[in-house]
């Protein structure tokens, strides 16, 4: 880490539980640090999602669903029962594998969290979606387009406008979920480009099952490995000197 | 070798025959339904061609004079849905998104016990009415609302009752439609992505606010649906409201009035009905069918476009 | 994007409060309904049992007025008119039934014959009951149990017509291709295999067409009416029946004896279909969890 980057959210000793008796997280321990692009890879069914989705508490969703041990961001552990979970949602954002746009027009996909957080008025909010959408690197695109439903976009943009609604809360942290999977490759690239961009005013953790898109974005990786974190460094290691064998062999394509 | 011919001929007709049997069978279906249109179109005849459309408002009753008027039961029957939609729609919609998060084992046996109200059969819901719910709301629920809560002051809404009537009727139906309504939401909920509620609840937003801003709107088509089909239960409800709308052919006044549906007077008057009055049964039963023709149609077509199931199982 | 000041912010505690609030009326709303049903069943069972006896069940009807009448003719009654509605409708239902699921998926007639089916579920029985008094009662000149029959086999057909290419449906693929491939016909292979196969789900449909016509009354206005005889002229004769048996003591007349009859009636009526509707949950849970 660097001298000059704080952290983020910092995680000791997470497990996570399917219902009891099925653990999917082993003691997981990791430094987000601000303002900086972490991937997270590792082979399928590993815990990258699992691990995300303790961030913003959205497994909380689900009966039976646990997770233990501490998670801070900005020094106050989230997982704790006093935590105001809508505030955390608001603070963390997500963006999930396939674009979920609302249904409704676009403007009102990317009010929606303003309205839903603030009391703004109206000008306020038709200002700040202008930015957002600028933000999202998708307002040139749908500027005539605001009155359309979010639905008649195309998939690329419609995962941009999520990422709009997402920037809209105004939160610190994005979370990212495999974003481009369900995307054209031109679109992926265009999102690839928005992400390095959003490194500026938000921290972004991105789970990815292409590698080339860790190397490529991140500035930090985590390699994930049937529930536990086997390593995490700058991205440039990772990828050029692994010093975990495991590692190594991912990397490599010896599994996945 | 001709044996072996003989046994590949005969499964071929046998299946012909069979097909036709079945495709006959379900060409059954529509046949019924143009044969309710054209029987209640012919049967009815002679009261159109004697009062014309007039009929449809006119409120006179008098089967010696042979004076009779649609309206009373037509504006019964569209009051008694219209307040049994309004009472039930909203319970409906709480239950279905309660029931869908519920825990497991609760929830199943609420689902099952909310059900079991649609099972129970209309004459037991009149039996339940008469003997029980008249009093009840005579005694204590009418006046309560009318002089307690000073309802009794809003022009339409009644101030003394005998306990039978519109108000009466519409709370039965309203029961009676609630279960239906909330199985079809039921479905409609559950067919939510749950990828679309992770997003609204990712963004900060409660239960109810998803919901309310995401869920319904997804599913406004399926809802609608279900509205449609608790519609058409409530339009041609007879048992139950026979038993409690006081069965007096006119237009209703206020909710305490007593007065008729379509369906009500046609379960009155058919022991004595012949000539005239036959054909104005006929004629009520057609715009019964009518209404209840365009509200399935309607249901059916929202939830076509849904696939959502029609909650009736 | 500038920060939003705090004093922008919509209070958390009012959004939680009025989530809280809807989840409470959600299960006070459920209470309620779930009150109401057991009210209800528990009124039938409290009015009805303190009458049903042996004598009760065995005696026939008497006219008003007179002691001591019991419900047996009705209850004969609506045995014979149901078993008259099961045997005309269930078998075009099923034909039908077989039909689509077959021979027509995802044919136009097909869809035609779904959404005519599904409409037609919807009709108001009042309707039906009215349509069988044109076509039958009337040109018979008279009432009769066969005309109750024919009324409730209509309300029957379309569901059992639906459940029926539901359940068939769900039969994989491959049991047919392998019934066909043997050289099995396309009648044969629907019929004996393809039926036996969803046995279980077709008896639980028509068990629930039953169940809903069982406590129908409004169409039997209209075409069985009712009677103190014992069913014995049920092709020419009003036939006397549970469901309007229950109307006529709890609306025509004024004698206590013929009310309290009529929650005995009611009480029968309701366990009968209760009693349908809950094996069939059953047994639709069974063969599910079976699998």
């Amino acid at each position: 880490m660097d001298a000059d980057e704080k952290i983020k959210i910092s995680v000791r000793n997470l497990d996570f539980f399917y219902g009891k008796g099925h653990q999917a997280l082993f003691g997981n321990t990791i430094d987000i640090p601000e303002h900086r692009i972490t991937a997270v890879i590792g082979p399928s069914g590993c815990g990258k999602s699992t691990h995300l989705r303790v961030y913003n508490r959205i497994f909380e969703l689900y009966r039976g669903q646990s997770a233990e041990g501490e998670v801070r961001i900005d020094g106050e552990n989230i997982l704790a029962p006093e935590v105001d979970v809508l505030e955390l949602r608001r603070k963390v954002g997500m963006i999930f594998q396939k674009p979920t746009p609302f249904p409704m027009s676009v403007f009102d996909n990317v009010a929606y969290p303003m309205r839903l957080h603030f009391k703004l008025s109206k000008s306020e909010i038709a200002e700040r979606v202008e930015l957002a959408l600028q933000g999202a690197s998708l307002w040139d695109e749908v500027k005539d387009k605001l009155k359309k439903s979010g639905l008649a976009l195309s998939g690329g943009q419609q995962q941009r406008l999520c990422i709009a609604r997402a920037i809209a809360a105004q939160p610190d942290i994005l979370l990212m979920d495999e974003p481009t999977s369900a995307v054209d490759p031109v679109a992926t690239l265009k999102i690839e480009d928005l992400v390095l961009q959003l490194r500026e005013h938000f921290t972004v953790v991105i789970v990815t099952h292409n590698m080339q898109q860790a190397s490529r974005v991140s500035d930090y990786t985590a390699f994930f490995y049937k529930g536990k974190i086997v390593e995490f460094d700058k991205t440039e290691k990772i990828f050029t000197n692994p010093s975990q064998k495991k590692t190594e062999e991912y990397i490599t394509g010896r599994f996945g | 070798m001709t044996n072996n011919l003989k046994s590949i001929i005969n499964p071929a007709r046998s299946d012909r025959l069979f097909r036709i049997a079945a495709g006959g069978s379900a060409i059954l279906v529509v046949a019924l339904l143009a044969a309710l249109l054209i029987q209640l179109g012919v049967g009815s005849a002679p009261a159109w061609r004697k009062f014309g459309l007039g009929f449809l408002i006119g409120t006179g009753w008098d089967p010696v004079a042979n004076v009779y008027g649609a309206l009373p039961s037509i504006a019964g029957t569209l009051l008694t849905t219209a307040l049994a939609l309004i009472i039930a729609i909203p319970p409906a919609f709480v239950t279905a998104l309660w029931l869908v998060d519920a825990p497991p084992g609760i929830g199943e046996v609420l689902s099952q016990a909310l059900d079991l109200l649609a099972a129970i059969p209309s004459v037991i819901y009149g039996m339940w009415g008469l003997f029980i719910l008249v009093p009840l709301m005579q005694n204590r629920i009418q006046p309560f609302l009318s002089d307690t809560l000073h309802l009794g002051k809003i022009p339409f809404f009644g101030e003394y009752g005998n306990g039978f009537g519109f108000l009466t009727a519409s709370l039965i139906l309203a029961l009676m439609i609630l279960p239906y309504m909330s199985a079809v939401m039921r479905n409609v909920f559950q067919m939510t992505p749950s990828m679309l509620r992770e997003s609204a609840f990712g963004i900060g937003c409660t239960r109810w606010e998803t919901a309310k801003d995401i869920v319904m709107r997804y599913g406004i088509r399926g809802l609608l649906g279900g509205i449609f089909i608790g519609l058409g239960r409530a339009l041609g409800e007879t048992m139950a409201v026979l038993f409690v709308i006081g069965n007096v052919t006119t237009v209703p006044k206020s909710l305490y009035d007593s007065g008729t549906t379509i369906a009500a007077t046609l379960a009155n008057n058919f022991g004595e009905a012949d000539g005239i009055m036959r054909a104005v049964l006929f004629a009520l039963g057609l715009v019964l069918l009518l209404l209840a023709l365009g509200v399935q149609v309607l249901a059916q077509y929202y939830l076509m476009m849904t696939g959502a199931k029609r909650g009736e199982q | 994007m500038t920060a939003i000041a705090p004093q922008k912010r919509r209070g958390l505690f009012r959004r939680k409060l009025t989530d809280r609030i809807v989840a409470v009326l959600s299960v006070l709303a459920l209470f309620i309904a779930v009150a109401g049903m057991i009210w209800i069943l528990y009124t039938v069972l409290a009015h009805g049992a303190s009458v049903l006896s042996w004598t009760f069940l065995s005696q026939p009807s008497k006219p008003y007025g007179v002691m001591n009448g019991g419900i047996a003719n009705a209850l004969l009654g609506t045995v014979a008119i149901t078993l008259g509605a099961t045997l005309i409708g269930i078998p075009p239902a099923l034909l039908g039934g077989i039909y689509l699921a077959e021979f027509a998926k995802g044919t136009r007639t097909g869809d035609v014959v779904r959404f005519a089916a599904n409409v037609m579920m919807g009709m108001p029985s009042v309707v039906v009951g009215l349509f069988v008094y044109a076509i039958l009662v009337v040109p018979m000149h008279g009432f009769s149990g066969l005309a109750g029959s024919v009324a409730l086999a209509i309300l029957m057909f379309p569901v059992v017509l639906r459940t029926t290419e539901d359940m068939l449906l769900m039969v994989p693929d491959s049991l047919r291709e392998s019934a066909l491939a043997l050289g099995c016909s396309r009648a044969r292979t629907a019929v004996r295999i393809i039926c036996r196969s969803a046995r279980s789900g077709l008896v639980t449909g028509i068990m629930l067409a039953v169940a809903r016509v069982s406590g129908e009354t409004a169409p039997l206005l209209f075409t069985a009416l009712w009677s103190d005889a014992w069913p014995t002229h049920y092709f020419s004769e009003p036939t006397a029946n549970l469901p309007v048996l229950v109307t006529e003591y709890a609306t025509n007349s004024p004698f206590e004896a013929q009310h309290a009859a009529g929650w005995g009636a009611a009480l029968v009526v309701t366990v009968m279909v209760l009693l349908l509707n809950i094996s069939t949950r059953i047994i639709f849970k069974e063969k599910h969890n079976g699998r």
